[in-house]
């Protein structure tokens, strides 16, 4: 079976992705044990530029794939020419981040060349010869260690923030230009527009810090004292669905099993109760901090450290505080 | 316009799961189940899509699963989905993402589609891979994860706000296609009594594989589940207190810093 692996270079922007880095790591894991060589494939706009900030890696080469079809991100022209150098180049192991690109891009590429497919793992390793994947299932509420069978091209994703990024070396990789092979008429759903979200903050599923608001933020004016206190870290603010569905927060900022699922560095809920449904999207953050007047609310079980008391008062006391030591 | 919608039974977002005793799964007893959450936002918009193009429009449920599935089923045809195709078979007690795609594929081939519309993920499983691959053995565009959709008026195309990153990628699209729902696309409706009623004299129609012309679950053994865990422990909280407030929120900073490293 073939054993490279070949690791998707997400853009965005004309940017790449942070998570790149962590891909390539979960990579080494793989070839390790297997022997084979990392790839990485770079598309669109920027790619040819972003391509020298994957260069001391430790990759074997990096195919930039510059079309202009592919500087708008679509379904169909990105899984026409990520298939089309699987199929050239035999690769045993594809990894995407567990983003909105990757888990759109993985499947409908996944499918055209006859592959498996592991979405938001966790972590990888490998016993014997077989891959092992192990991914959160029912929100979290359990995992499962997955293997493929049978000879097919192994797709994964792999959620944001959980693999130590891959370090530089002196070693630098070849760069080469690819064509695409992919052509207008095979795209039908193509983006026209981005519009970003309001606020300006980056989102919940990217930032390092999130402070959350619940219900007890009364209204959505009082999300300030959030944003103040997320901002000293440039990190973004969520909220919990009763936040969201009283209109006190948008709907992109909700945090839990129907909203985002996150994984911060710190994670700070503010008046919200810690139900089960808001778990199931926060509970994986590294440091979780919870500020309730209630001392018995069940988001204390899951937090690190909790503070009782109202937040109008205690929110406005930490960002002075957190101001302080960062100075 | 033919209008599917897919359609999963799950367990409740409230239930606690458990590994059964044989490790090979969860404990079924005890737990309730429900239509999947995100599936809601895709029955709304097909019956709401329905309602506006009117005609001899029709909304079509198509749900795989298990023969208790009737029950989510009947719901959402309390809702206003006109009938339903039920695939059921003991071949596909767990079948893996791609076996749902190609089964569904082949059932909704026969049924005749315009637009689908599903969920962005089943809550269960979780991988939200089950429309892409069936986008691509349809070999129809997808549109996943929707915050809003909007037909054009001759109904030749939609435009989709797909929520990425940061954003809303707005995405134009021809029809055929497939679309994956997420929370706030809408507001589901609940099934009404009359709805209820009506319900139980609309069809459902069961298919097995074979009828489906398939002599086993396609692409099944692809892969294989190792092993089910439960979550490592969490920590205990550490509890921040002091006379003053503004002293135990102090204690709290510093904690953060020299403590959990995190400022
Ligand atoms: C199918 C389904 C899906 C769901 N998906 C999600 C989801 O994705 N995300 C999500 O969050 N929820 C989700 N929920 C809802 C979830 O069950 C809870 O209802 C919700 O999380 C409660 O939000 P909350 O904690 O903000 O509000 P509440 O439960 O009302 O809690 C408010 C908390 O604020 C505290 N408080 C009040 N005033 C103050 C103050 N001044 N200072 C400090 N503390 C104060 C109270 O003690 C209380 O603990 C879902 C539910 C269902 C049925």
């Amino acid at each position: 079976m073939a054993n490279d692996v070949l690791v998707f270079g997400e853009l965005r922007g004309g940017e790449i992705k942070k998570v790149v880095r962590e891909l390539i790591a979960a990579g080494k894991v793989i070839t390790e044990s297997t022997g084979g060589s990392i790839d990485a494939v770079l598309m669109g706009r920027g790619s040819e530029n972003e391509a020298e900030k994957v260069r001391k890696l430790g990759l074997r080469k990096i195919a930039v794939l510059s079309d202009e079809i592919l500087d708008n991100y679509s379904t169909e022209g990105y899984a026409e020419a990520l298939a089309g150098m699987i199929k050239e180049e035999g690769y045993g192991y594809i990894l995407l981040g567990a983003t909105a690109m990757g888990r759109d891009l993985g499947p409908r590429t996944a499918a055209k060349v006859d592959g498996v497919m592991f979405s938001d793992c966790v972590d990888l390793r490998v016993e014997g010869t077989s891959l092992v994947a192990r991914r959160p299932v029912y929100s979290g509420k359990l995992l499962i260690d997955i293997t493929p069978v049978g000879d097919h091209p192994v797709f994964v994703t792999i959620r944001p923030n959980n693999i130590a990024p891959a370090g530089e070396g002196a070693d630098s990789s070849d760069v080469v230009q690819r064509p695409s092979g992919v052509t207008r008429e095979m795209i039908r759903a193509i983006a026209t527009e981005i519009v970003p979200l309001s606020g300006g903050r980056p989102d919940v599923s990217e930032a390092d810090v999130i402070v959350s608001g619940g219900r007890a933020m009364k209204d959505a004016a009082n999300f300030k004292l959030l944003g103040d206190l997320a901002d000293l870290f440039g990190g973004a603010v969520g909220a919990s669905r009763a936040a969201v569905d009283a209109g006190f927060a948008e709907q992109p900022l909700q945090v839990g099993q129907t909203g985002k699922v996150v994984n911060p560095k710190l994670y700070i809920a503010c008046g919200i109760s810690g139900a089960i449904q808001h778990l199931a999207g926060m509970r994986t953050s590294k440091v979780i901090v919870a500020i309730n007047k209630d001392p018995n609310a069940p988001i204390f079980e899951k937090a690190h450290y909790g503070i009782v008391g109202d937040l109008f008062e205690i929110v406005p006391i930490l960002t002075e505080e957190i101001k302080k030591l960062l100075n | 316009m033919k209008i599917i919608v897919l359609l999963k039974r799950v367990p409740d977002t409230e239930a606690k799961i458990l590994i059964n005793q044989e490790g090979t799964g969860i404990r079924e007893d005890g737990v309730k189940f429900i239509i999947n959450t995100y599936d809601e936002y895709g029955i709304e918009e097909g019956i709401k899509l329905k309602e506006k193009i009117g005609g001899d429009s029709k909304v079509t449920v198509v749900c795989l699963g298990p023969e208790e599935s009737t029950e989510v089923i009947r719901t959402a045809l309390a809702m206003g989905a006109d009938d339903a195709v039920h695939i059921c078979d003991p071949a596909l007690k767990a079948p893996s993402p791609f076996t749902t795609a190609a089964v569904l594929a082949k059932a909704i081939g026969e049924e005749g589609f315009d637009i689908i519309f599903c969920g962005k993920q089943g809550i269960d499983d979780d991988t939200a891979q089950v429309q892409s691959g069936l986008a691509e053995m349809l070999d129809i565009p997808q549109v996943n994860i929707a915050g809003s959709f909007e037909l054009s008026e001759d109904a030749s195309k939609a435009v989709v706000g797909r929520r990425i990153e940061g954003g809303t990628e707005m995405i134009e699209t021809s029809l055929p296609v497939i679309v994956s729902c997420d929370k706030g696309l809408n507001e589901p409706r609940y099934a009404s009594l009359p709805g209820i009623m009506k319900a139980k004299k609309k069809e459902i129609r069961t298919r097995t594989l074979a009828d489906l012309g398939f002599d086993e679950a396609p692409g099944a053994g692809a892969s294989r589940i190792l092993k089910w865990l439960t979550l490592p422990k969490g920590g205990e909280c550490r509890m921040v207190e002091a006379e003053e407030v503004s002293d135990a929120v102090k204690e709290l900073a510093r904690l953060l810093r020299e403590e959990a490293k995190i400022i």
